[in-house]
């Protein structure tokens, strides 16, 4: 099917403009870059209103975007093979640092990471969103796929490992996206539907497990979740509130800085993971829909991207990155307007802070490095 | 293992179609899931619209958090200590003033506010959320309740708060084993659980208020109450109470403690009194003491320099931290340790003439009689207080056997008394002095840790301890200043039980017996250092003396003549239990530049004792406390 489709892979003569020539010769890939650069665009518009138009934010904001698309710009420029070679030694690097983290002790924990959310977050448990995918893809672009029981065995424990390293600092959020970036590989691998169906129950069943080893307040965030009216003064006051934002806003929103809920400091955490309830009482109905299209439109070009490319390891790790991109957009989403517990997860490009950002150009970095380092196949 | 270029390409369109599928998969499930989205977007944003708009708009609901009632304290015949007595606050709900600095402004007309409550309430404002109330001032006079009620129109989002202020009806009587409360500062606010915290404004300071503050508090609770836009509040829609805090019982006897804080007089110092079977803390008195009730709300800050720079220090808890040399009184310890481990027998003799020399050195170790006890035996030795004997004594047992006696004892280590602040105390040793002072040690400063001199200290509270583990039989009890907590609505009482903390090892009963016989002649004999205090006496008593050498003036500040003459005076010690054959109460006191321990200390002793086996309603009725341990466990030992 490639070989039909290697025409599409020329360089492409109908729109050889300057502009695409020099995405190309920068690795670009122009559709992905102007999604990513509206959300981030739409994003400090936002932040401006939440931040109770403080202009010293924005700067820093802008100034966190300016360095995170700088990574982008230069992992664009490695190619795939390279990046597929550091795969094994970036997930060596990360799962050192994670253990070291373990062994020097409680650093960033508890409260702390609420308070200093986003900016002074342990690194180890970044790096390994994206290098679990890679270590994953590289694990099985080894052999052909759809990978045999031992692989998939293995590469389950290789996911395991770092995810319950991070669980336990405890950092519930990226433990999760770090974990399905990694069953994302195994999903686009091609393992069973039966094997995926078994791996759904057993998480359902390990659920009082779970809570078995949960922290006082990641439980009363469940309970809350459940019953948002049992803790209005602690964690339910946020999901009550931020849904009354959400609510009030209505199909066409009560315009830019003209949000109430958010302005009379009814809504916390407003700059970051609850952002999206300030976009939405503001912007309402139809500015949440041109919201999810943009983010729609991004991860439909990366799943694109991920169907064109040349080699295993690539398309595994370009559909896993997307979909992960699409994990942290429903989950924020989901828990702001109280579908999901409350789990600490950013609206990616748009919520104030800076780590996860990084990490998030990281990755669409490595889109680009695959789409625009294409060759001809040799037949 | 090598495949044709035929299966290698086979594979991989297959793998290719493998994968393609797969994100036909993946694009659905993202579908899908987006529309459960847009659908709660619809169900909030569209369909429940004007629910929310009438939240968020119209009527505002506002949850106040309410503040759950602080457990009362009392003595332990029920005598109130601290209480909670209504008043009115003035406070300000930031996000409903127009502006800030002019509304403060205005206020100050008005009211009474001094800038330290200007400061605090700024600091507050910084951290709390600007729909929530900060209180202003505290106990406004009825005058000024009047004054605001009249300009009240003047001044939107301020408001006059009814609520519970905490007050210490008897004043400075016991208030170093009370405490205080006070406003929560910046620090204690961080470490707090804000939640719990969200309607109190102030916490446990120092004493039980503070040790206790987790049962004193209780839990928070709140309403949800509609507020028209002026932010006042319109009625209230749900409520769920708070759960108030447990109250307290205290072990102290306050009356006792009345009688001990007056027996000092003018002198300044600290007692102890415990119960040496449960452990329990039947007085404490540091002197000078203070009023609490000035801290509760903020005192202004002359009188607080007043207070922090008074030479007199009345804001130190001298009973738990004030560090002092033993003195003699350490001796009874020091002659056990010589019997137990086998150094001395009751009967050896020694000739005192009035100084100890080592061998090889000139310099002379005076006894505090000049002309010296002549031919003492243990008896002489503790009954007269011979430094000699005790010189030779600590020389024959070596630094290292007598630290490590009086430590098992209780000398310099903590008490563990549930009171927040306690010092160690030190009982020094070769290591502790090559760790802190690069030193090795010289035998001279054996002898004169023998007599309690030197680098020892403890604390009135740890003589106390000490003195009753003698006592008891060798069982070293956490002390206990709280007797019981009670919850405040079904009256239940959970008394906190005794605790032994260790049982020191007994070699032979009669030691003990002889150690607490010399100290019953200390005070029943007509050589006792102690006699004066037993004339009159109606019960038996066994006591030790001490007095403790004042090196040097601590302070730099210029006294006239008589002050310095004071304070260049030695300190007083006592130490004593009664009755002899079954203690009921062991006592520690230190009188500062008292001069004498016989003369000055152990009077105030016997008027503690004397109100509590004669007087008080625990005279009157067999303790029915709880033994410490079982028998069977005793005979262990």
């Amino acid at each position: 099917m490639s070989l039909i489709d290697n025409s599409r892979l020329l360089p492409r003569s109908g729109n050889g403009t300057e502009g695409a020539g020099l995405a190309q010769r920068l690795h670009l890939d122009m559709p992905l870059l102007i999604g990513l650069l509206l959300l981030s665009g739409l994003g400090l518009v936002v932040l401006y209103s939440a931040s109770g138009q403080d202009t010293d934010m924005i700067l820093r904001q802008a100034l966190r975007l300016a360095l995170a698309f700088s990574v982008l710009l230069v992992v664009a420029q490695v190619g795939p093979d390279t990046i597929e070679n550091w795969s094994p030694w970036l997930f060596g690097l990360g799962l050192a640092l994670l253990i070291a983290v373990l062994v020097l002790g409680d650093i960033g924990k508890g409260a702390q990471r609420w308070l200093d959310l986003g900016l002074f977050r342990f690194q180890p448990s970044e790096i390994m969103k994206v290098a679990v995918p890679m270590m994953i893809a590289w694990y099985l672009s080894e052999s052909t796929l759809p990978p045999n029981r031992l692989r998939v065995l293995a590469a389950i424990v290789f996911i395991l490992i770092p995810t319950l390293l991070i669980a336990k600092e405890p950092d519930l959020g990226t433990a999760l996206l770090v974990g399905s970036a990694g069953a994302f590989v195994l999903l686009f691998a091609g393992i069973r539907w039966r094997v995926v169906l078994g791996g759904l129950i057993l998480l359902a069943a390990s659920a009082p497990l779970a809570w078995h080893f949960m922290h006082d307040y990641q439980r009363q965030r469940v309970l809350t979740f459940l019953n948002p009216e049992n803790d209005p003064l602690g964690a339910g006051y946020h999901i009550i509130q931020s849904t009354i934002a959400i609510g009030s806003g209505g199909l066409y929103g009560k315009g830019w800085l003209n949000g109430t809920q958010s302005h009379l400091d009814f809504l916390p955490e407003r700059k970051t993971d609850f952002i999206f309830a300030v976009f939405s009482e503001e912007f309402g109905f139809l500015g949440v829909m041109l919201l999810l299209a943009l983010y729609l439109f991004v991860i439909g070009r990366g799943l694109y991207i991920a169907t064109q490319a040349q080699d295993t390891y690539s398309r595994l790790v370009a559909g896993s990155i997307t979909l992960t991109f699409f994990v942290y957009v429903f989950v924020n989403v989901g828990m702001v307007s109280g579908l999901l517990p409350v789990v600490g997860l950013p609206l990616p490009l748009v919520s104030y802070g800076g780590t996860s950002m990084v990490t998030l150009m990281a990755g669409f970095g490595i889109l680009m490095s695959i789409h625009t380092h294409r060759k001809l196949l040799a037949t | 293992m090598a495949r044709n270029k035929h299966t290698a390409l086979k594979d991989h369109l297959r793998e290719l179609m493998l994968f393609q599928r797969r994100t036909v998969a993946a694009v659905i499930v993202t579908v899908v899931l987006t529309v459960v989205l847009v659908g709660r977007m619809v169900y909030l944003q569209v369909i429940n619209h004007d629910h929310y708009t009438t939240l968020s708009r119209n009527n505002r609901v506002n949850i106040v958090p309410i503040a759950p009632t602080r457990g009362l304290i009392y003595d332990r015949n029920g005598v109130l200590l601290a209480e909670n007595v209504p008043s009115y606050s003035l406070e300000i709900v930031p996000e409903r003033v127009p502006n800030m600095a002019k509304t403060l402004q205005g206020l100050r007309k008005i009211i009474d506010i001094s800038d330290d409550d200007i400061a605090h309430f700024k600091d507050m404002l910084k951290r709390t959320r600007r729909f929530e109330g900060i209180p202003l001032r505290f106990r406004l006079t009825d005058k000024e309740v009047a004054r605001f009620a009249v300009n009240r129109y003047r001044f939107p989002g301020v408001d006059i708060d009814a609520n519970l202020s905490r007050h210490y009806p008897l004043g400075p009587l016991a208030a170093h084993v009370v405490g205080y409360v006070g406003r929560i500062n910046e620090r204690e606010l961080r470490k707090l659980d804000s939640s719990n915290y969200s309607g109190t404004s102030h916490i446990g300071k120092v004493g039980v208020e503070r040790s206790y503050e987790s049962v004193l508090h209780g839990e928070v609770g709140y309403q949800q109450v509609e507020t028209n836009a002026q932010g006042r509040v319109l009625r209230v829609l749900q409520r769920t109470p708070p759960t108030p805090g447990d109250n307290l019982y205290l072990n102290i006897d306050v009356k006792m403690q009345a009688v001990a804080e007056r027996a000092f007089g003018d002198n300044d110092g600290a007692l102890v009194a415990i119960e040496p079977k449960t452990g329990a803390v039947l007085a404490l008195v540091s002197m000078p003491s203070y009023d609490p009730n000035l801290f509760v709300n903020g005192l202004d800050a002359k009188t607080y320099k007043k207070l922090s720079t008074s030479p007199d220090r009345p804001l130190f808890n001298r009973a738990i931290r004030g560090q002092y040399p033993p003195g003699s009184t350490s001796k009874p310890f020091t002659a056990l340790a010589g019997l137990e481990l086998g150094v001395i027998k009751p009967s050896d003799e020694i000739f005192c003439p009035g100084y100890y020399k080592l061998k090889g050195e000139q310099r002379k170790y005076r006894d505090w009689k000049k002309n010296g006890h002549g031919h003492v035996n243990l008896h002489k030795a503790i009954v007269q207080s011979c430094d000699v004997y005790f010189y030779e004594l600590a020389q024959s047992l070596g630094i290292d056997r007598l630290h490590d006696y009086l430590h098992t004892f209780g000398f310099g280590r903590k008490t563990g008394i549930d009171l927040d602040g306690e010092l160690p105390g030190l009982m020094p040793s070769r290591q502790w002095k090559r760790r802190t002072q690069h030193q090795p040690w010289f035998p001279g400063e054996t002898l004169i840790t023998g007599i309690g001199q030197g680098f020892e200290l403890a604390t009135p509270l740890q003589l106390s301890n000490i003195t009753a583990t003698l006592a008891n039989g060798g069982h070293r009890m956490q002390p206990h200043v709280v007797h019981a907590e009670q919850d405040p609505d079904s009256g239940a009482m959970h008394i906190i039980p005794p605790d032994v903390l260790a049982t020191i090892p007994k070699v032979r009963q009669s030691d003990w017996d002889d150690v607490k016989h010399d100290m019953h002649d200390v005070v029943h004999s007509i050589y006792g250092t102690a006699r004066r205090i037993s004339h009159n006496l109606k019960y038996t008593v066994a006591g030790k003396t001490g007095t403790a050498q004042v090196f040097g003036m601590k302070q730099n500040e210029e006294y006239n003549e008589e002050d310095i003459a004071k304070k260049l005076r030695d300190h007083a010690l006592f130490i004593a239990f009664a009755p002899v054959d079954n203690p009921k109460i062991a006592v520690g006191v230190i009188v500062e530049h008292g001069g004498g321990g016989g003369s000055v200390a152990a009077p105030i002793a016997r008027q503690v004792m004397d109100y509590y086996l004669l007087h008080s309603p625990e005279a009157h009725h067999v303790s029915n406390r709880q033994q410490p341990t079982s028998s069977t466990q005793r005979q262990r030992h």
